[in-house]
């Protein structure tokens, strides 16, 4: 079903000849890069390749992208991505939404694309404020974000998109950040499941919420604080002298140090990308006590909603004739003829 | 309505050429099946006939309550029937409650045919009663047949071992075997639709067929003096052919899938539940076999924004609901006419505001369909007549949204979507392809995506198509490449070429639905209004007013010649079940003196009214009334207690 040609194309091939309108310095022209950088590696055919998005700076995106793009009207992207791979299973979708169009205006689509499963790369920029709008609050703001609409500081819990979209029945969460070179297979990796695949993507508004991600994004001790999680591999981080294992007193996660790289003696869990609960532990785990898991925390693939639809349809129409004339003259019918009238 | 209509006091004594009858019963008492049994026996016989279910909100409302009563009238006849009938020549009343409700619809010298067994102390104190109507003098100007079906029914159903609740389950099917006798129908078609539905449970079917004959049995048996006589209504005079009843939501259906085909395309329908609209959403939930799609989406939003995601991707989007949900979906109507996709918008109206009356009919929509938008979003709009009219009307509907590539709104109501009426089938092969066009390759040297041809319309251009890659979205864009482009120059264009593409939808000239092309009076409707508009003209002409019925299809754009026929007539009336939208359109596209005549009751007009209303126009005509017009006052009742 999706993409069954793979094309030979390049960085430039994915280039379109408008003008980018994001501010000097956003994370999202970053992401555009590595997004153009992983379609050719993926062998994606520009005419088979739809980007989808809603309303916000990360919705300008398929302006950008040398393919298919429908710029729709805000939270409401996964509806019309819902409709035009239900029109066409072989088209191969990037949905682009943020903070606020899915989660906030959006959250109810994006629940209800995550737990259909339909196939397609879903990537959230998540840069935790409202930047089209000039600077609100975002619904996965930071509690006390100090903003025009929040002078004295937010009080709302911030909702956090990964765990919203395991719970939504998501079978791949995926998370990144703008500048990682890691992106582009943490893309790749989303495109290779097939259903919907939940990428969060941490991206740093340079104008309303500058380097807010620096705790763990910025390059200066990264390795402390990032875990990227690797598919059979220990889940070890701070160049392998620290690792995560399972407190079997609390039923959580703990960090362990890890001596002379002997990691089993120390615990540390290997990661299985198919286990729904250690994915749910690394997603809520908290950032400080714990590094920021990165990578691909959850892959488990399930059958996809268009492939239900599609066979669906063709079940029911097995055997059974389109014959709109017959149609129309279906159910109690009586003729006419002359003046006499006799039930058929 | 003619003879039984207008001299109700022959009704006892000689047979009408047309007939009314309601069924009114608790909403768990089976009373629109009974109605839809009836009129299906009714349609075999050969009469012509109307039909309006009228039922609550709530699905069991509590046993024996006002608010609980469905209702389920019939008009039929030898001759051409338009409306379910303004009043009952017969009621039928399984408990207080109906009664109550309905009697005073009832025409004087009616027929009140009651089951005593439901007429307890019980209920009629649910019913308000402090009497039982049936044991004082309160219905003396009725006739009045009461007997216990209740009882007749347990016994009826006695051999098949029921329980007592299971058996008075089958009291419907009493009553239809009586109704059957008195109008001299046959029993085999309920017969072979009871076994077909009880197929699993013959026990079921065989005691619901034992009720229907026992009813039968005692009209045919009882030794009755008065008003249980049978009654004979012979066969209408109708065009030869192959004829069926359907239902409005069953014509949107099936024309949009003969529209669909029309377009040679696969038809995506994104719908969400919502009365009286998800019908549709059933129909078409089982037609997969002609290239349908239906998709239930998470609310109305979803489900109009999957339609557009499907007609980008190639197929004929459709989205469906009434009032409160277009209101949710107007904003991507408002993208499916900047990105200039092909859409058709299905709206059963309902009563409003908000919630308002969901299962009561209302054409307060209009404004909503014709401006109701964001920004100068123009918009071609249709409206339904009839049930049966519903099919041309949703084909007509997939044409200009494919062949202008724009979102179209088709009105129906809540009257449409569930009266039924005798079809005559058409031949799909009758009908002119308009199959849809897709760009394939450039027309010039350079890509030009919003380029219009000659009716204004833009390419339709499938992702997947190779060379072909372009970006919409809904901020404006250049008038050829698409491009986003804020430019002052270029918004004004984009607004004055979207204006004029639908402006110049090709509309067929309006025709007189009845009458003279000019004269003293044009009585102008849209949308349902339609039969009892009809029989109100045809009544006044031959009482020898200059009266004209001009019934318009196309609300937006207007049929070009219509300001001309309206400035033939020296008024002009419009009767709207709305507080005068349509008068409003009318008035400002054609400077006409155009007069409201509104009602918001949740019930259809009745012919009585508009009558009185015409007749203000013609007072110096021998037999016509004239005088003051008292609208709204014989309307259908509706219970008074709260109803959400």
């Amino acid at each position: 079903m999706n993409a069954p040609v793979t094309i030979e194309t390049t960085l430039k091939d994915w280039e379109t000849d408008q003008e980018v309108r994001w501010c000097p310095g956003c994370g999202d022209y970053a992401i555009l890069k590595a997004v153009q950088r992983t379609l050719p590696q993926l062998g994606a055919d520009p005419a088979n390749t739809v980007f989808i998005s809603g309303i916000g700076c990360s919705s300008r995106f398929p302006y950008y992208i040398e393919s298919y793009g429908f710029h729709t009207i805000h939270g409401r992207a996964p509806a019309f991505a819902t409709g035009a791979k239900l029109a066409n299973p072989d088209l191969d979708i990037w949905l682009v939404t943020g903070d606020g169009d899915g989660l906030s205006i959006g959250g109810n689509h994006l629940m209800h694309v995550l737990r259909r499963n339909v196939n397609m790369q879903i990537m959230l920029f998540n840069n935790e404020i409202y930047g089209l709008t000039k600077g609100q609050a975002s619904p996965t703001s930071r509690e006390g974000t100090k903003s025009p609409s929040t002078p004295i500081g937010s009080y709302d819990h911030p909702a956090r998109p990964a765990a919203f979209a395991l719970g939504s029945g998501a079978r791949f969460i995926g998370r990144g950040f703008d500048v990682s070179k890691h992106l582009p297979d943490v893309l790749k990796a989303a495109h290779a499941h097939k259903g919907a695949a939940f990428i969060e993507i941490f991206q740093n508004c340079i104008v309303y919420n500058k380097d807010v991600f620096d705790d763990f994004a910025a390059p200066k001790g990264a390795e402390d604080r990032q875990l990227w999680l690797e598919n059979g591999k220990p889940m070890l981080f701070a160049k392998d002298t620290n690792g995560l294992a399972l407190n079997r007193e609390t039923l959580g996660l703990e960090v362990v140090d890890v001596v002379d790289g002997d990691w089993e003696s120390a615990g540390v869990i290997v990661h299985d990308v198919t286990n729904r609960s250690v994915a749910h532990m690394l997603i809520e785990m908290p950032f400080g006590p714990f590094p920021m898991a990165l990578g691909v925390l959850y892959d488990d693939p399930r059958p996809t909603f268009e492939d239900a639809v599609t066979e669906e349809r063709e079940r029911a129409s097995a055997g059974k004739e389109a014959n709109l004339a017959k149609l129309l003259g279906t159910g109690q019918t009586w003729t006419v003829s002359g003046t006499a009238q006799d039930p058929v | 309505m003619a003879t039984a209509a207008t001299t109700p006091q022959d009704s006892a004594s000689s047979t009408p050429d047309a007939i009314v009858v309601r069924f009114a019963g608790d909403s768990g008492d089976g009373m629109q099946l009974t109605g839809g049994q009836f009129t299906l026996s009714t349609a075999l016989a050969g009469n012509d006939l109307a039909t309006f279910p009228d039922f609550p909100a709530e699905i069991r409302a509590p046993q024996g309550t006002l608010f609980g009563v469905s209702a389920f009238q019939i008009n039929f006849g030898s001759r051409q029937i338009n409306t379910a009938g303004d009043a009952p020549d017969v009621l039928v009343a399984m408990n207080p409650a109906a009664l109550k409700v309905n009697l005073a619809a009832l025409k004087p010298g009616g027929l009140i045919i009651a089951d005593t067994g439901a007429f307890t102390k019980r209920n009629l104190d649910k019913a308000h009663y402090e009497a039982n109507p049936l044991e004082d003098d309160s219905l003396a100007k009725y006739d009045v047949l009461a007997f216990d079906i209740s009882e007749k029914t347990i016994e009826a159903v006695k051999p098949f071992g029921l329980g007592n609740k299971d058996a008075l389950r089958s009291k419907n099917m009493w009553t239809l075997g009586l109704a059957l006798w008195m109008f001299g129908r046959s029993r085999q078609p309920i017969h072979d639709w009871l076994k077909a539905k009880f197929k699993s449970k013959p026990d079921i079917a065989d005691a619901n067929i034992a009720a229907l004959d026992a009813g039968h049995a005692f009209g045919e048996t009882a030794e009755l003096s008065g008003p249980m006589r049978q009654m004979e209504m012979p066969p209408v005079q109708s065009e030869p052919g192959l004829y069926r009843t359907i239902t409005g939501a069953e014509a949107v259906s099936l024309g949009l899938v003969a529209g669909a085909q029309l377009a040679e395309l696969p038809m995506f329908f994104g719908g969400y539940p919502i009365t009286p609209a998800s019908a549709i959403l059933h129909h078409l939930a089982r037609l997969k076999e002609y290239g349908v799609t239906t998709f239930q989406a998470e609310d109305e939003i979803a489900a109009i924004c999957a339609a557009i995601g499907a007609s980008y991707a190639g197929q004929l989007g459709v989205t469906s609901s009434s009032g409160p949900g277009i209101a949710l979906k107007t904003e991507a109507i408002g993208l499916g006419i900047m990105t200039e996709l092909p859409l058709v918008i299905v709206n059963s109206q309902r009563g409003g505001p908000s919630t308002g009356l969901p299962t009561k009919t209302e054409q307060s929509d209009l404004y909503q369909a014709v401006y109701g938008r964001n920004g100068d979003a123009p918009m071609p709009v249709i409206a339904a007549r009839s049930p049966s009219d519903a099919f041309e009307v949703a084909i007509e509907a997939c044409r200009i949204a494919t062949e202008y590539m724009t979102p179209v709104m088709l009105l129906t109501d809540g009257y449409i979507a569930n009266a039924a009426e005798p079809w005559k089938v058409p031949n799909p092969a009758d009908f002119t392809p308009f199959p849809a066009q897709f760009l394939t390759e450039p027309r010039g040297e350079q890509l030009l995506p919003y380029k219009r041809n000659e009716k204004g319309a833009r390419p339709w251009i499938k992702p997947g198509t190779p060379g072909m890659m372009h970006r919409i979205g809904g901020i404006e864009k250049h008038e050829e490449t698409g491009n986003i482009d804020y430019s002052p120059d270029n918004h004004q264009r984009m607004t004055d070429l979207r204006k004029a593409k639908v402006e110049n939808i090709a509309v067929p000239d309006q025709e007189v639905a009845l009458g003279e092309t000019s004269g003293t009076l044009a009585v102008v409707g849209w949308g349902s209004t339609y039969g009892p508009i009809h029989q109100a003209v045809r009544r006044s002409i031959a009482k020898g007013c200059s009266v004209s019925h001009i019934h318009v299809r196309h609300i937006w754009p207007l049929p070009k010649n219509l300001g001309e026929l309206l400035k033939a007539f020296d008024h002009v009336l419009v009767p709207e079940m709305n507080t005068g939208q349509f008068k409003t359109v009318l008035r400002d596209q054609f400077l006409v003196d155009a007069q409201p005549l509104t009602k918001t009751s949740g019930q259809p007009f009745q012919i009585a009214e508009l009558e009185a209303a015409i007749a203000k126009y013609f007072d110096g005509i021998e037999g016509n009334e004239g005088g003051e017009v008292a609208v709204n006052n014989q309307q259908l009742p509706s219970p008074l207690a709260e109803n959400d």
